[in-house]
């Protein structure tokens, strides 16, 4: 059994193609310029992890992170 | 038209891709992506003399760090032309480099927002249904003239605050600009001064009474410095507005249709599976980007490994990126339902298209709205589709019949 995942966006790197919040809005939130940051500290919750990985797989400036905890 | 004093003599046809590309050869117009194949087969970065010199990264990876190295590449010229006269016009920020380009994005970014598209929706899905209700019971249509090309449209007037009825005025100046004005800097220049005096006397009507829309909101909003945008700086971002708004969504609803009219199985598909929009979405904006872009190279440097020298332009395809087999398997196959897709049709780095998520919704509402009045179509045969040349790719003609196949 896998450990719990996490995600973080890194700001430096996200443009606010809002990939992220689209296909995953559980885990993603868009502050008022449209960049995306992850929803409250990034633990993903149990049955949304291939979101998170989905969401992963689809940004175009490869911003998001995934980590096992 | 051609009675332009400065009008260039016509290209020579194209004879070898790999040394003297042109992306307004006709051949590359009708279809592109055997010349993309062709052109990464041979090198990450090609050149032609053509254009007073230009370089083409042609694969996912060139284009990409072409697009992140805003020290060696300029986006003050965005289009690639014939001739490369003195910049006049800006468009911030599409047209600045760092430091200027941040604070001047920032600006547009909050009322293109996912959220801000979401409140415009329903006059997009009234938008095209006002339109479908003009031509349906002709059982055909001429799905760019009468369709495509009005949404987007419509959907930037309504944004800005302008008449939608003067779209025709639009549409004209943006042929101007993107595509006659690669060869001929007249008609360029004419529309571009016919579109700031347009705009010009909308921003004076509102200095006396303000109104909530873009253009009062760009005229209320301050710059990095404090002080309101002049003037020069609220008709240059008006004006990209309105030339990035149109004909770019024009093309991807259209490509998408077009797709669609020759795909029976996947126009089925999106009608019993509609939950499978936002994929399928993503996946027309990969195969069939519409924009490609430009770069100024400043400074020496090397992409992918090959020498890049200053002097000349940079033809940045996202296009032909988004069909670079090396990023995306079965590239040249449309795959309805992918789930990887980290295309770049709206650009990588700083330039990511501000109005991406409009161009998605006004994408999304279009082909929905469509196909529920409209499952079953397919191209008349009677008919040709013609493409748009140069900068922009799309249907420009795009004869269908409504209905099953007899």
């Amino acid at each position: 059994m896998a450990g719990k995942l996490k995600i973080r966006v890194d700001q430096d790197k996200c443009q606010g193609h809002a990939r992220c919040k689209s296909l995953a809005p559980e885990l993603f939130d868009l502050d008022e310029f449209g960049n995306a940051h992850e929803v409250g500290d990034g633990s993903v919750p149990a049955g949304l992890e291939d979101k998170a990985y989905l969401a992963q797989s689809n940004c175009p400036e490869i911003a998001i992170e995934v980590t096992e905890e | 038209m051609s009675d332009s004093a400065s009008i260039m003599p016509e290209h020579p046809p194209v004879t070898d891709w790999v040394n003297d590309f042109d992306h307004t050869d006709p051949t590359w117009t009708e279809n592109p992506f055997p010349i993309w194949e062709k052109l990464r087969a041979a090198s990450p970065v090609v050149h032609t003399e053509r254009f007073l010199g230009c370089y083409m990264p042609t694969t996912y990876q060139a284009v990409k760090e072409i697009s992140y190295d805003t020290d060696h590449f300029s986006s003050r010229r965005v289009i690639v032309r014939d001739v490369r006269p003195e910049i006049t016009a800006r468009a911030p920020p599409i047209t600045s480099d760092p430091p200027e380009h941040k604070p001047a994005k920032q600006l547009l970014l909050p009322p293109f927002t996912p959220d801000a598209m979401k409140k415009l929706e329903p006059r997009v899905r009234a938008i095209c249904n006002e339109l479908i209700d003009e031509f349906i019971a002709d059982g055909k249509c001429d799905a760019a003239a009468r369709y495509t090309k009005h949404v987007p449209v419509r959907a930037i007037a309504h944004m800005l605050g302008i008449p939608e009825k003067d779209g025709d005025l639009f549409i004209k100046w943006i042929h101007g600009i993107l595509e006659l004005g690669i060869k001929d800097d007249n008609a360029l220049m004419q529309a571009v001064r016919e579109m700031t005096g347009y705009f010009a006397g909308h921003i004076e009507q509102r200095r006396t009474n303000p109104t909530d829309d873009l253009i009062s909101t760009l005229m209320a909003a301050k710059g990095a410095d404090g002080q309101p945008l002049g003037d020069e700086h609220i008709l240059g971002s008006l004006r990209l507005l309105l030339i990035a708004g149109i004909d770019t969504t024009w093309s991807a609803i259209g490509s998408s249709l077009w797709h669609l009219a020759k795909t029976p199985a996947d126009r089925e598909r999106l009608v019993a599976e509609p939950e499978l929009m936002p994929l399928a979405v993503e996946e027309l904006l990969r195969a069939y980007s519409p924009v490609t872009m430009a770069r100024e190279v400043m400074k020496e440097t090397t992409i992918s490994g090959c020498p890049v020298k200053p002097g000349n332009m940079v033809l940045l395809s996202f296009p032909a990126a988004n069909r670079d087999p090396a990023m995306f398997p079965d590239a040249d196959k449309v795959v309805i339902d992918r789930k990887e897709n980290r295309h770049a049709a709206f650009g990588l780095g700083i330039h990511r298209c501000v109005g991406s998520n409009l161009a998605r919704m006004e994408m999304t509402v279009a082909i929905e709205e469509w196909l529920k009045r409209i499952p079953d179509f397919r191209l008349d045969p009677a008919g040709r589709v013609t493409w748009s040349e140069g900068t922009v790719r799309g249907p420009r003609q795009l004869p269908v019949l409504f209905g099953k196949a007899k």
